[in-house]
């Protein structure tokens, strides 16, 4: 298990080892000095600058409390909307092929409803970030919830679960890899429309605006800094949802069949 | 605890709807089941036997006819009666343990004699040190074993076993037969076994159910009068067990015609061409 994880990560840290030695040669080696890009120890030194000066860590603080509250609402929204909608297969029916064709209405096509609703401010960043985090949930809650094997049931009428007994212990388990799925997707959502909003609805500060703003004023030490940074939180969300992931859904882990 | 109950089916159809037709599964069904009997229920595939049994238990909404325990039309599914599927239909997010322990979740019991007697159901189905595993670590016969222990932890009235010890080996199915047996004596529990073993039918049952095909009908019913526990090495046994194959094998026989002459080569090189 340790062993096989660990080659993974090195597999996984090959290709971007490479890249960041060839990023570091092309300018040791003087063959490029172009202002459009810095080598990477200019990064870490714009990085020391910055965080020095208190401008980085509030920066990314607040846009992980964004991309979070945006995330607990939508997937909270969607989670609940996908279970009472999926119990009925008539509803289930009739919601995912409304849900699915709004969902084909881009994300960005929102944006001028909800600025116009809730301001250019946080509220209106947390509402675009909701609805992102809200489709992939819905939709795969629904999927979940709808399509519990009949066998199974069989075996839970047999044994007389009540209705609420039918929802904890045979729908919510069984729904639980696809909602997993959906949460998953959902998370990474979150943190793509986090980045989104800061740039399409300016003010406050956060990871997105202070990229977009260095990237104005052509300090492409502070952009590679704040891309950098992105692609590290992204890479952390990532891990957290799939260990949740594996904790919870144990019983999958072990098996002999699969 | 529970007490024997009687089984009386009168003049059961069923059909399922395939391609907006009426597809007829069973026809005419008759069976009167004494308390604590035991019937083996043998066909071929596609006769109806699981739906037969689906329709005992209460999954069926839908059929004409009568269906009555006790004088009582059933309505439902019931705590009364139990049933092992043909598949063993496990939760794979419970445990070998919580799986068992589910036909006992509204069962009205103490979580003591609970705890106590789905552990008794572990060791007596040889399950003992895999109460923790995941069903997605058992074998096929070790998860009918759950499924089977699972029937029997809540001593139901009726119980239903659909192929129970199919995917077992010799001996471990020749214990569960045994362990079952004793049980159904002790609490006086009525049985419906459905088999594709002759020699099984005959070991256990007290009647045998022969049914046929096209649609679900009884052909004929074998009574078993042996003493048990019986042996199968008797005469009389060999005597009803060939009975009833000669029922079975005219049913299945017809299609398949006779392997040819395979000139030397062992029967395993057939289908080497
Ligand atoms: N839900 C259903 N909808 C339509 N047809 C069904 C359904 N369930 C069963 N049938 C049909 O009813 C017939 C009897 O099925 P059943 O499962 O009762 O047979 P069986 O005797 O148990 O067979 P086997 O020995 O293979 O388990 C089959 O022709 C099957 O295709
Ligand atoms: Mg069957």
């Amino acid at each position: 298990m340790s062993v096989i994880s660990l080659r993974k990560l090195r597999r996984g840290t090959t290709i971007p080892a490479l890249i960041l030695l060839a990023w570091w040669a092309v300018y040791a080696f003087g063959i490029t000095d172009s202002k459009l890009f810095v080598p990477p120890g200019q990064v870490l030194t714009a990085a020391a600058t910055l965080s020095e000066a208190g401008e980085l860590w509030p920066a990314v603080g607040q846009s992980l409390l964004r991309a979070m509250g945006g995330f607990i609402l939508g997937a909270g929204i969607g989670l609940i909307m996908g279970v009472l909608l999926g119990m009925s297969s008539r509803t289930e029916r009739f919601f995912s092929l409304t849900l699915h064709s709004v969902k084909q209405v881009s994300l960005f096509a929102w944006l001028p409803l909800i600025s116009v609703w809730f301001g250019y401010e946080d509220g209106s960043k947390v509402v675009f970030i909701a609805l992102a985090a809200f489709f992939p949930v819905v939709l795969n809650t629904l999927e979940g919830v709808g399509n519990v094997p009949r066998d199974w049931v069989d075996v839970a009428r047999v044994s007389h679960f009540t209705p609420w007994q039918m929802f904890a212990r045979l729908v919510l388990p069984a729904a639980l890899p696809s909602i997993f799925n959906g949460i998953y997707l959902s998370l990474v959502f979150s943190w793509l429309a986090t980045l989104g909003a800061e740039y399409l609805l300016g003010s406050g500060i956060g990871l997105g605006t202070l990229l977009f703003e260095s990237r104005a004023e052509f300090k492409m030490d502070v952009v590679l800094v704040g891309l950098v940074l992105t692609g590290f939180i992204g890479f952390a969300l990532d891990i957290i949802a799939k260990a949740t992931e594996r904790r919870l859904l144990r019983w999958r882990e072990n098996t002999v069949g699969a | 605890m529970a007490h024997a109950a009687a089984l009386e089916i009168r003049h059961l159809n069923k059909q399922y709807i395939v391609d907006n037709q009426p597809m007829p599964v069973l026809e005419n069904i008759d069976l009167s089941i004494n308390p604590g009997e035991f019937i083996s229920v043998v066909g071929s595939s596609g006769c109806g036997k699981s739906t037969l049994l689906r329709l005992i238990i209460g999954l069926e909404k839908e059929y004409q006819g009568e269906i009555r325990v006790d004088g009582q039309p059933i309505v439902g599914t019931s705590l009364e009666r139990g049933i092992v599927f043909q598949e063993h239909r496990l939760f794979p997010w419970l445990t070998v343990e919580q799986n068992i322990a589910v036909s006992l979740l509204n069962a009205n019991q103490s979580s003591k004699s609970k705890h106590d007697a789905v552990h008794a159901h572990i060791e007596m189905v040889g399950l003992k040190g895999f109460e923790n595993a995941w069903p997605g670590q058992l074998s096929g016969g070790m998860s009918q074993r759950v499924a089977i222990a699972r029937a029997l932890v809540s001593r139901p009235e009726i119980l239903l076993l659909d192929e129970p010890f199919g995917a077992l080996d010799a001996l471990t199915r020749s214990h569960l037969q045994r362990e079952l047996q004793t049980i159904l004596r002790q609490e006086g529990i009525t049985a419906i076994m459905v088999t594709h073993d002759v020699e099984e039918a005959v070991y256990l049952g007290d009647r045998i159910v022969v049914m046929e095909p096209r649609p679900g009908r009884i052909k004929r019913v074998v009574d078993v009068p042996l003493a048990r526990p019986r042996d199968r090495g008797s005469y009389a046994f060999a005597a009803i067990k060939a009975d009833v194959m000669a029922d079975f094998s005219e049913v299945i026989a017809p299609p398949e015609p006779a392997p040819p002459p395979t000139h030397g080569l062992s029967p395993s090189w057939r289908f080497s061409w």
